[in-house]
């Protein structure tokens, strides 16, 4: 390896004087957990409806359901982040669109990139809704059906309560995806973490020093939310309910 | 927990073991393996890219083959090969740091900010930072974008510039950063910035291949210098001084003027067009005066 280590590169002023490379890292960080976290609130509103849609009985609840996923988990990510930022503007009205395209930078990247994000992660939990409430066993909403409960609170007493829990760790995979995907916003002019990574590496070279930081950034907070997550299985465990962390109870 | 930081120190210890650059004899590589690695574009016209038949050409190109010539005779090789290999903007310190590729054949910005990191071979094109807007916006100089919303490409030293601009004369322009060329380029058209601030040579050739390049316009102001170099490991002088020295050659005979003429006046592939960009002043005086400096005041 022919190559120079400068860990203090942090601590260099940036060319574009707001201070040191460090802040640069900061300010990246701000933009990616802003851009995840609204898009994750948008992911779980519309995938917790939209899953909940396609397990009912109405036939045309479902089969819209089941394109509105297909639509969303089967284009890439980067041609849908393409798609909103370029295309969508064009099809707009024109005055709606140019309103779109004027907006001050970063919001007119920013705006795209939440919602395409948030649509294509509610299709991905959307799929996990509807398989969390189909492993549930038939005789769960037919007793409540029994108890005289409407379809309404079937879900809201029996189904969603029991589903919602077992399906936690895939959503904690998927909080720390949205996270990981906000990268891709960059491709559309989003100054994130990754592009300001991407900057930082351009101006001084220090490729490794560069990317290992962000690395370590990506890592420390994808290990919080399973921590936060991890909590949350916790604190809203029924004992007995899931076999959550227990083994398996023997058979006979 | 313990054996995970356990881990961590064994890790950061072997950044430190591996942190002191061990100075490399390129030559001697080239030497027992008998093959040069270069590292080239895959979209930087007329620079270094793939052709309508897949093959690497490009001015960079010609001109790292002429320095290939030159290792070959100062090693007295019977038989030299040459091993092509892609490179991008992330990857391009990373493979001449582990020593995959042995020149970088480009057009890469030489400035003395990255000389901490490589060297550069003498400077073989200077190029000048300008805006480029559509005809219809009606932009001749930099004070016509007060307010404006513009677009430069992240991590250049020409969004650098631009921000500088932006202060020193207080324009309250917006900045936005794309990606890349092509995508900043993309931000004009589509109307979401009025002018794209990047080296003149990349904008001649994004203005010669888009759609209808007459509804487009180069300012004629100049903001900055960029000397492009072609990149080599840093501390490796024996290297340095064959391919300056092949470089030098390069200039005296007058030979570079051939090469110059068939990749900046006369079409290139893959589409046929003509970028017609006669050599510079800035260029003119480094043919004459070899130099490999990344300090821009050199160039003026």
């Amino acid at each position: 390896m022919n190559y120079n280590w400068n860990w203090n590169i942090f601590w260099a002023p940036a060319p574009d004087g707001t201070g040191a490379y460090f802040w640069w890292f900061v300010d990246g960080l701000g933009w990616t957990l802003a851009t995840a976290l609204l898009a994750w609130a948008i992911a779980l509103t519309l995938g917790a409806a939209i899953g909940t849609l396609r397990t009912t009985p109405i036939k045309w609840a479902v089969r819209l359901g089941n394109a509105y996923v297909e639509l969303f988990r089967n284009i890439p990510l980067l041609v849908q982040m393409f798609l909103w930022y370029f295309v969508l503007p064009e099809l707009l009205p024109e005055a709606l669109g140019e309103a779109m395209k004027q907006m001050t930078p970063p919001w007119a990247s920013f705006w795209p990139a939440v919602l395409c994000l948030g649509f294509y992660t509610s299709a991905r939990v959307a799929e996990q809704v509807r398989a969390g409430i189909q492993s549930l066993p038939r005789g769960q909403g037919m007793a409540a059906t029994a108890l005289g409960l409407s379809l309404p609170g079937t879900y809201r007493y029996v189904l969603l309560p029991q589903s919602f829990r077992i399906i936690l760790p895939p959503l904690t995979s998927e909080f720390m995806n949205i996270i990981k995907n906000t990268s891709v916003a960059l491709t559309i002019s989003l100054v994130e973490l990754t592009a300001r990574a991407q900057s930082m590496r351009e101006f001084t070279f220090q490729t490794f020093e560069v990317y290992t930081a962000a690395t370590v950034i990506y890592i420390l907070v994808t290990l919080i939310v399973v921590l936060g997550m991890r909590w949350v299985e916790k604190k809203v465990a029924v004992p007995g309910l899931i076999s959550a962390g227990g083994p398996p109870l023997a058979g006979h | 927990m313990k054996r995970i930081s356990r881990w961590f120190v064994a890790l950061l210890a072997a950044c430190a073991i591996a942190g002191p650059a061990s100075a490399q004899d390129t030559l001697k590589k080239i030497r027992d393996t008998g093959t040069i690695t270069l590292g080239h574009r895959d979209s930087s016209i007329p620079f270094s890219y793939y052709d309508d038949k897949q093959q690497v050409v490009g001015y960079a190109m010609d001109i790292c083959y002429k320095i290939v010539d030159a290792i070959k005779a100062d090693l007295k090789l019977a038989k030299l090969d040459v091993k092509l290999n892609p490179v991008t903007s992330a990857t391009r310190i990373p493979l001449m740091a582990n020593g995959t590729i042995d020149l970088e054949c480009g057009s890469t910005t030489n400035n003395l900010e990255r000389q901490k990191q490589v060297s550069f071979t003498i400077t073989h094109f200077v190029t000048a930072n300008r805006f480029v807007s559509k005809k219809s916006s009606k932009l001749k100089n930099i004070m016509d974008l007060k307010g404006k919303t513009v677009v430069s490409t992240s991590g250049t030293t020409n969004i650098k510039n631009a921000n500088e601009l932006n202060v020193s004369l207080k324009l309250g322009m917006n900045i936005i950063a794309a990606k890349d060329h092509a995508e900043a380029f993309l931000t004009v058209e589509s109307g979401r910035a009025v002018a794209f601030f990047m080296d003149d040579i990349l904008l001649y050739s994004l203005v010669a291949n888009s759609k209808k390049p007459s509804d487009w316009e180069i300012g004629s102001q100049a903001y900055t210098v960029e000397p492009y170099g072609i990149m080599l490991r840093k501390d490796d002088a024996a290297f340095k001084k064959v391919v300056d020295a092949a470089m030098t050659k390069l200039y005296k005979s007058g030979e570079i003027n051939k090469i110059y003429t068939k990749w900046f006046l006369k079409p290139v592939p893959p589409k046929g067009i003509n970028l017609n960009v006669p050599m510079g002043a800035p260029f003119k005086k480094v043919v004459a005066n070899p130099t490999d400096s990344g300090d821009p005041k050199d160039y003026q």
